[in-house]
């Protein structure tokens, strides 16, 4: 290889644990790096070797569909190899502590653990305990890291830059870990982010983040660049925060009327799955604005980069 | 510091690569040049350049990242930690001559990660390697086809190519 003086910034995080830990120049260069990646998905050999003879575990205690194939065809277009571990089907349901079943997976000698879990801040645990490289899949109400950096790569790779942006999150702020990896990106990226749902939905310690609350679809819809809608997560709403889901859908639904008073190029996102018709109509969903699957294929070269680099950090570590 | 090339020597290369590129080419078969990042793709922008002009016809050029590629990706000694960027290829490789371009040929490393990347993007119908500065120095059974400037320059020095585009002006150098 030619010698070349190499004074440019340099990637040294080997676990990948949340996005508000993270600077403009780390989030940036991801994103750079994710771009590389891009084109694997659509060549002729849709895999490059990065990563061969590395293993990664998918480890998850929630359910999970397009985060964890997003992940295992991340690693697998990087010559990985995989192992899938999900609460139902392991020992966990026997038992065994988080901590047992991580260290019984390191003893097989795995690189990275993509880990889910329900309760916040256990991706950091295990990256205390173990090992291995350690990238946070969503943990709790806290983080949902490449679901951030997936949403800024899709809006930077339409609309060229964050710089002055002006972006709407709506719904169920408070239950919602993308809502916050995303703040934090695009905030750290020059983006201004106005949280948008019922008050019931916001979180109680919102003023002391780095965004502006609307308890109005109606008002904000007009001035902002981007707006992503967040799914209602029955699974995770306790008591009643909204008297039915038809007033939720009058207020704060994404509708074609609604639509008629935005910007003509407002991109529409959703981090998936959508219930259509709840949040937003299918009109809106499958429309022109809509940049929703586009998010899906990001995500894939957004995670390539997020484990490549975790583990060009490990290697040049040791 | 020694000077080896100077602007006229380097241009001087291209257009005789050129001619031995065509003459050694059979009629009827599509060659494209494809530049190793960052200085290879220079060179084969200029190598298609002068291809075109002398064949009268369009002799595409594209860029190849190879950070993917490399066999020092995961070993600690690694002094530079590469950014992998895009590989910018525009047109079909498949049954094409490729002119893989490289700015300098040492150990052959790159040149087998740069031909690795290649063949996941395709079939060409041979691949070709021109360089601008062909130094002693092979760790793998690899050389060129079509090399400017042949030195057998010891181990530990640099041989530093510069070029108007990306370092504002052409020369090469040993240090």
């Amino acid at each position: 290889m030619a010698l070349k003086k190499n004074k440019q910034f340099r990637w040294q995080r080997k676990h990948l644990l949340g996005l508000r830990e993270l600077n403009a120049e780390e989030i940036t260069y991801i994103l750079d790096t994710a771009k590389g990646f891009e084109q694997i998905s659509t060549r002729a050999v849709k895999k490059a070797p990065p990563l061969r003879g590395k293993l990664v575990v998918n480890l998850f205690f929630e359910d999970s569909t397009r985060t964890r194939n997003s992940f295992t065809l991340a690693a697998s277009r990087l010559s990985a190899d995989i192992i899938e571990f999900t609460k139902k089907t392991s020992s966990v349901s026997k038992g065994e502590t988080l901590l047992d079943t991580a260290k019984n997976l390191e003893a097989m000698g795995i690189d990275i653990v993509v880990i889910r879990h329900t309760a916040g801040g256990v991706p950091k645990f295990l990256s205390r305990s173990i090992n291995a490289c350690v990238v946070n899949a969503g943990d709790g109400f806290c983080e949902h890291p490449t679901q951030g950096l997936l949403d800024v790569y899709t809006i930077r790779k339409i609309k060229g830059t964050l710089e002055g942006l002006k972006i709407a999150i709506v719904g169920d702020i408070a239950h919602s870990r993308v809502a916050r990896s995303d703040m934090w990106a695009m905030t750290k990226l020059g983006a201004e982010v106005i949280f948008v749902g019922p008050p019931t939905l916001i979180p109680a310690q919102v003023n002391r983040l780095p965004v502006s609350v609307s308890y109005s679809l109606d008002e904000v819809i007009e001035k902002v660049d981007v707006i992503n809608m967040l799914r209602i997560q029955f699974e995770r709403l306790g008591g009643n925060p909204f008297p039915s889901i038809r007033e939720y859908s009058h207020y704060f639904g994404l509708t074609v009327e609604r639509m008629k008073k935005a910007k003509p190029d407002i991109l529409v996102m959703h981090p998936g799955p959508i219930n259509r018709g709840l949040e937003m109509e299918s009109e809106v969903a499958d429309g022109a604005n809509s940049v929703i699957l586009q998010q899906v294929t990001n995500g894939v070269a957004v995670r390539m980069a997020v484990l490549f680099l975790v583990n060009q950090a490990a290697a040049q570590s040791h | 510091m020694k000077k080896i090339l100077n602007p006229e020597q380097i241009d001087q290369i291209i257009k005789d690569l050129t001619i031995r590129i065509i003459s050694e080419t059979p009629p009827g078969v599509d060659i494209a040049a494809i530049g190793i990042r960052s200085r290879g793709e220079i060179l084969a922008q200029r190598l298609s350049a002068q291809l075109s002009k002398k064949l009268g016809k369009d002799v595409p050029s594209g860029i190849l990242d190879i950070t993917l590629y490399r066999d020092d990706l995961n070993s600690p000694q690694g002094t530079a930690q590469p950014q992998v960027r895009t590989t910018e290829i525009g047109f079909d490789i498949d049954d094409k001559i490729i002119i893989l371009v490289d700015d300098v040929l040492y150990t052959g490393r790159s040149i087998r990660a740069a031909m690795d990347a290649l063949i996941d993007l395709g079939r060409p119908k041979a691949i070709k390697l021109a360089v601008l500065v062909d130094r002693v120095g092979r760790e793998l059974p690899i050389q060129a086809d079509y090399a400017g400037y042949k030195t057998d320059v010891e181990p530990g020095k640099l041989v530093q190519v510069f070029l108007s585009e990306s370092d504002g002006k052409d020369e090469v150098v040993i240090e």
